[in-house]
């Protein structure tokens, strides 16, 4: 035993010894990518970042880079802890053997919180595709913060929309209850400023009911709904919460078909282990789940086909979390082909990407041509707008797979606006900062 | 000429002592001042910011638990709540009280918890050992809750986050890596030098008699429950503070999430795996806990060359880690304090056996 030991450790030293291997180059772009292989979102995060490693891949060997300039990546473990995550932006902050860093994707809300001022003292843009702060929508506060895609009170207008084009328009809210059972943690209360306007607004009747940390037993919220009598129900739940939330509701005889999921309630993993009960869920779906899109195709031929998946399980392609990773590597490489537009094709830095992200535009065509058509909705950012999409499909379980039952639908971000401007001008306030002028950005 | 046989003797005996007290000082100088200077001498701020600040304001934690634990012989889990209730408290004195410095901030952050420490320290008196440490886990899921639930507590902020304010002490900015630093620091060693002078004293050792038989303390007069409460108090004082200082030297933010039942947790494992009873102890465990899975991630990284599945790494790095704590409890149930005393008894006897 002992002499195994000595012996494996003379040979790490061995290896040690040798000569510092480096794996970029400065004419590279290095993207740092934290990971959560390991702990209690593993399970999620295995398909993730297999459909990013997947679609960075396909860039370099079939698209030969970015204009030719190659993508190199590196994995640093989270377990989706904040400490963690700060670690390991610190570590890759300063890029990979002269490769530069053009954006940090955080992938947790808590560590967007985190890295935020950090972000901003190194220049180093922070993305965090539907999550992230909401205010931080507001670009001339928060130059390098970017909560892409759909905001948490995006996700709530969408809700909404979605609900009233169900009703026949949004007269027809008037009256109706809409119940909104909710994850009792911070992220779960993020929506209830953006719903209580809405309800304003529209006349609908606003009821609040909170499922407590894990959400194992949810009798009793599912005996206040069927003692309310909502017209629907907006779940925003996940993790366990979600199925049993699904099968509560069986139980109390609520219809399954007017429960909405939130985008973090809609993966495999939040129906599945309800069973039938699920069969006609809904869910809003940024990140559409399925196997059918151009790109599917391609990364089939080129990727799964030659063996050069990152997926353990070929049965999680096209899966909901799987497709996230797509959609998460597909902006990271729209914004460095945005970047290299105006700063010539090669490795971009931190300002530099701040720059490609303000300016990134992915409209219908481009879409069409990267393969992502319908998987990733048209996005435009500007100075003032961080967040650039705005929109979500919903889908709906079919017992099996989740079927598109929409198309993109937007919210109402003109009524949210203000809401996100008086608590960016807030935080302003709070820390000194001078905002940009956006109008004078070009 | 008997008299002076004892006289030499006693001369005899304390020499070494001295000799050894002396040296001991002499290093422990050479260390702080080697801490203090270090900013400067190192190049990026990557060691400040990922590894420094967390290892001390970790330690700072575990010395906190250590004192009621260690000491006292209380077990809690409840620790993480304490911290939560500091860098809450520290952040609504900066918020609320216009003009308070920081170090008074910290210190009001800090008797907040203490008072709530004393609260949750009553049971104290009529329940022992695993029943107390029930209520420390309720203390744990009641502080969370608190502070999740009530927007009052952070400024009904979205995400119920509360962000650090401006740091600064004489118009200093503590703001960069290096001022963030030195905060932490300075409070570490502050806090460390006050708790080794406190175990020292009376009350110290009243503790540790309540630990080691709380009725015989009893007996010869000590009076066990106000100095358990004390004790309760005294470690949340350092928790508080160093939950303030983990909110705002080192993440720059926290909500009530960053101190759930798993930092709690990491606390006890520290003050385990380091050596109960032991104030050095904390610092290496707060040193495996924290820094370990770190270094192993880099050692991964650096030895594989990016050409073993990373998934695979992962889980391995979680093996090694949970066999080194293993393989170090087995050979040193008392921690890695205790180890590493054994190690240099043995190195100063060596090439004798010890």
């Amino acid at each position: 035993m002992r002499k195994t030991l000595i012996a494996t450790l003379c040979a790490l030293g061995l290896q040690a010894g040798l000569p510092a291997q480096s794996w970029a180059a400065a004419d590279q772009q290095f993207i740092p990518l934290p990971t959560y292989r390991v702990g209690p979102y593993a399970s999620s995060g295995i398909p993730w970042w297999a459909g990013t490693l997947d679609y960075l891949r396909y860039v370099n060997e079939v698209e030969g880079g970015v204009n030719g300039v190659k993508l190199v990546w590196q994995e640093c473990e989270t377990e989706w802890s904040v400490d963690r995550t700060v670690e390991c932006y610190e570590r890759h902050k300063n890029g990979l053997d002269g490769a530069p860093v053009a954006f940090f994707i955080t992938h947790s809300t808590p560590a967007s919180y985190a890295l935020m001022e950090r972000g901003h003292a190194d220049r180093i843009p922070l993305l965090d595709p539907a999550g992230g702060r909401t205010e931080s929508t507001d670009g001339s506060v928060f130059p390098y913060a970017f909560p892409l895609l759909l905001t948490y009170y995006g996700q709530a207008s969408v809700g909404i929309n979605y609900i009233a084009q169900r009703e026949g328009g949004f007269d027809k809210l008037k009256g109706k209850k809409i119940a909104t059972v909710y994850h009792d943690s911070p992220y779960g209360r993020e929506t209830q400023a953006a719903i209580e306007l809405l309800a304003k607004k529209y006349g609908f009747e606003n009821i609040q009911i909170p499922v407590a940390h894990p959400g194992n037993e949810q009798s009793a919220q599912w005996r206040q709904v069927r003692q309310e009598k909502p017209d629907w129900v907006f779940l925003r739940t996940w993790g366990v919460s979600t199925p049993v939330a699904i099968k509560t509701a069986a139980r109390f005889g609520y219809p399954v078909e007017r429960i909405i999921g939130d985008v973090w309630a809609g993966s495999e993993a939040d129906v599945l282990p309800a069973g039938a009960a699920a069969k006609g869920y809904q869910a809003l779906a940024p990140f559409p789940g399925g196997a059918d899109f151009e790109i599917h195709k391609r990364l089939k031929e080129h990727i799964l086909d030659q063996g050069k998946s990152d997926l353990k399980d070929p049965s999680f392609f096209g899966k909901v979390y799987y497709n996230i990773g797509l959609v998460n590597a597909a902006i990271m490489v729209e914004t460095l082909r945005a970047g290299q537009a105006r700063f010539g094709n090669r490795a971009l830095n931190g300002e530099e990407g701040r720059w490609a992200l303000e300016h990134l535009k992915v409209d219908e065509a481009r879409l069409k041509e990267i393969g992502f058509d319908g998987l990733l909705q048209p996005l435009e950012l500007s100075c003032a707008d961080h967040e650039g999409g705005g929109a979500a499909r919903v889908q709906q379980w079919d017992g099996e797979k989740w079927v598109l039952v929409t198309d993109w639908i937007q919210a109402d971000r003109e009524t949210l606006r203000p809401l996100i401007d008086a608590k960016s001008t807030a935080y302003a306030a709070e820390k000194g900062i001078t905002p940009r002028d956006c109008r004078a950005e070009g | 000429m008997t008299t002076s046989i004892p006289s030499i003797a006693a001369a005899y005996d304390e020499a070494p002592v001295t000799l050894l007290r002396r040296r001991r000082l002499l290093l422990l100088g050479g260390l702080l001042a080697l801490a203090f200077a270090l900013p400067p001498l190192l190049g990026s701020d990557y060691w400040l910011n990922a590894i420094l600040i967390p290892f001390l304001v970790l330690s700072l934690a575990g010395l906190g638990l250590n004192l009621l634990t260690g000491y006292t012989g209380q077990t809690s889990v409840g620790a993480a709540g304490f911290m939560a209730v500091g860098a809450f408290a520290t952040y609504g004195l900066l918020l609320r009280v216009p003009g308070l410095p920081l170090p008074l901030a910290l210190l009001g952050g800090g008797l907040i918890a203490a008072a709530v420490g004393w609260l949750f320290g009553i049971p104290s008196a009529r329940i022992k050992g695993f029943y107390l440490m029930v209520t420390t886990l309720a203390a744990q899921f009641f502080l969370e809750w608190v502070f999740a639930k009530f927007p009052w507590f952070y400024n009904h902020a979205s995400s119920g986050t509360i962000s650090a304010p401006r740091l600064e002490l004489f118009g200093y900015n503590l703001a960069t890596p290096a001022g963030r630093y030195l905060l932490a620091l300075s409070c570490v060693v502050l806090l460390t030098w006050v708790a080794h002078n406190l175990v020292r004293s009376q009350i110290g050792r009243n503790w540790m008699a309540i630990r080691d038989m709380d009725t015989a303390a009893a007996v010869i007069g000590i009076p066990v429950e106000r100095y358990k409460r004390q004790a309760f108090a005294v470690s949340s004082f350092y928790l508080g503070i160093a939950g303030a200082l983990w909110a705002f030297a080192y993440l720059g933010t926290a909500s009530a999430g960053s101190f759930d039942i798993n930092r709690s947790f990491q606390i006890l494992f520290i003050i385990i795996i380091g050596g109960m009873g032991s104030i050095a102890g904390n610092f290496l465990g707060a040193a495996f806990i924290s820094l370990l899975p770190i270094f192993l991630n880099h050692a991964g990284q650096w030895l594989s060359g990016g050409h073993v599945d990373t998934g695979q790494l992962q889980n391995l790095q979680k093996v090694i880690f949970g066999a080194l704590i293993i393989w170090f409890l087995v050979k040193e149930p008392e921690g890695l304090i205790r180890l590493l005393r054994n190690l240099a008894e043995r190195l100063r006897r060596w090439p004798l056996r010890f």
